[in-house]
């Protein structure tokens, strides 16, 4: 490996960190969004009412049905035709992100409320607690626990899908490590590099759903 | 207190209940047993409406928990229910689960509430255990818990199901101690339950059920000395001897 030089990759910094800080930030808003959104998705599907339950499922089916990449055109491109104005890629893409990770989120927390027991429900409402307080105060918090090394799993999987923002001119970090590269002739070098800042972060993410897991188990 | 009137109940074929009707007045107790499959647990599920029915009415304190208008919620806020598996609250401590519905139902401000708890604990026994998580205590320490969790609500009737079926034979006494003295305090009690001692300590009446019906329906010493029913008999010789 003779003539690699990564000094392309300090001259770049502040680019690559003004990459690293949108990918970064479209991961934990389109994660709060989301879990909100899930969080609905999944109640709707376990309410027992046939109309919503079914309404759920459609949205959850249809979503996943659908690569991540065409959600995101969808929004670039039907959100201004809906509103009469351009929203801006991040918009756009932030919007297709939630809509895409509630599908997944939304199964994820179902598992996660199914596996608490349903006695737990019975003794809230024989406590006089109602179905939104038993859902925030007794099912949530313990489903949460369950399912927070899959949700985290999910999180690590969004955060390496946040680089399809390309297609609507958004710099995020494998964008701008793609630009650089391009830019600078050192294709190698950025390459290298960008995988192992993914990879990097990512077997982090991965240490701490181990860790979770172990936690979860006990 | 409470009046159940010719209730039936059915899931799909399974009739699980038959026409039961039986009353427990302003302060009695009474024990409800039978096999097990009888209908015992769904009965008493339904006096809070935690099952429907499918024809005839219950009434508590003068709310007919049958009726379709009827809030449950407001109602179940007033009768205490104690379950065979405790469902204590596995991720709060000891003392956030009394207070939890003191706080979100009686809108008792926080300090109030940790009053009221830290004296029922106190009363079962375990107000040196409030900070800890359920998980850390024995099943008759968590039994415990449940009850003064059930007490803190000042119900006006106290359902227990089943409350020792899940315990070890040598935790089944703490619990049963904390009930004899509810009922001799006067607490309205229904309490479906195996233990004949208790039910001859302390029950007013014991009604007996058996594949859907209350077969049985009589004053506790004339349950025990003379049973009517040819199933009963069975029962309690079953259960006495062995």
């Amino acid at each position: 490996m003779q003539g690699l030089d990564f000094s392309v990759v300090a001259d770049a910094r502040p680019f690559l960190l003004q990459g690293m800080g949108l990918s970064l930030t479209l991961t934990l808003l389109a994660i709060a969004g989301g879990m909100v959104l899930g969080t609905l998705l999944a109640l709707a599907r376990l309410s027992g009412r046939a109309p919503l339950a079914l309404a759920a499922a459609g949205y959850v089916n249809l979503v996943r049905s659908v690569p991540l990449i065409l959600v995101i055109f969808w929004f670039y491109f039907l959100v201004p035709l809906a509103i009469g104005r351009p929203v801006g890629g991040f918009y756009s893409a932030l919007i297709a992100f939630v809509i895409f990770e509630a599908a997944y989120y939304g199964e994820i927390i179902r598992a996660g409320i199914q596996s608490v027991p349903r006695g737990q429900v019975q003794a809230g409402l024989a406590s006089g607690l109602r179905y939104w307080q038993i859902q925030r105060l007794v099912v949530l918090p313990q489903a949460l626990r369950n399912m927070l090394p899959v949700l985290v799993t999910q999180g690590i999987v969004l955060f390496q899908d946040t680089s399809l923002v390309f297609v609507v001119s958004l710099h995020d970090f494998m964008t701008s490590s793609v630009i650089i590269a391009q830019n600078k002739g050192r294709l190698v070098e950025m390459y290298l590099f960008a995988a192992g800042v993914y990879f990097a972060i990512c077997f982090a993410g991965s240490l701490l759903v181990k860790r979770l897991a172990r936690r979860a188990a006990a | 207190m409470i009046s159940i009137d010719r209730i039936s109940k059915s899931y799909g074929a399974v009739q699980v209940l038959s026409d039961c009707s039986t009353t427990i007045g302003r302060g009695e107790v009474v024990v409800v047993c039978g096999p097990s499959g009888s209908g015992k647990s769904t009965l008493i599920k339904c006096v809070n409406g935690l099952e429907g029915v499918d024809s005839g009415t219950i009434t508590v304190d003068g709310t007919e928990v049958t009726a379709r208008a009827t809030d449950l919620a407001a109602l179940r806020a007033r009768i205490g229910m104690v379950f065979q598996h405790f469902e204590l609250y596995p991720h709060m401590t000891v003392l956030d689960n009394v207070c939890l519905a003191q706080v979100a139902v009686l809108r008792r401000s926080r300090e109030q509430a940790r009053g009221k708890g830290m004296q029922l604990l106190e009363r079962v026994g375990l107000a040196g255990h409030a900070g800890k998580h359920p998980a850390q205590l024995s099943g008759g320490q968590q039994q415990r818990v449940a009850i003064a969790r059930a007490l803190a609500m000042d119900p006006v009737a106290m359902l227990f199901d089943e409350p020792t079926s899940a315990l070890d034979p040598e935790m089944i006494n703490e619990v049963l101690d904390v009930m004899v003295e509810l009922a001799r305090e006067g607490m309205t009690m229904m309490v479906v339950t195996h233990e004949m001692g208790f039910a001859r300590r302390v029950a007013d009446r014991v009604v007996f059920m058996d594949a859907g019906r209350i077969v049985e329906d009589q004053p506790a010493a004339g349950f025990f000395d003379r049973p009517r029913n040819e199933r009963v008999r069975d029962f309690l010789s079953k259960i006495l001897h062995h």
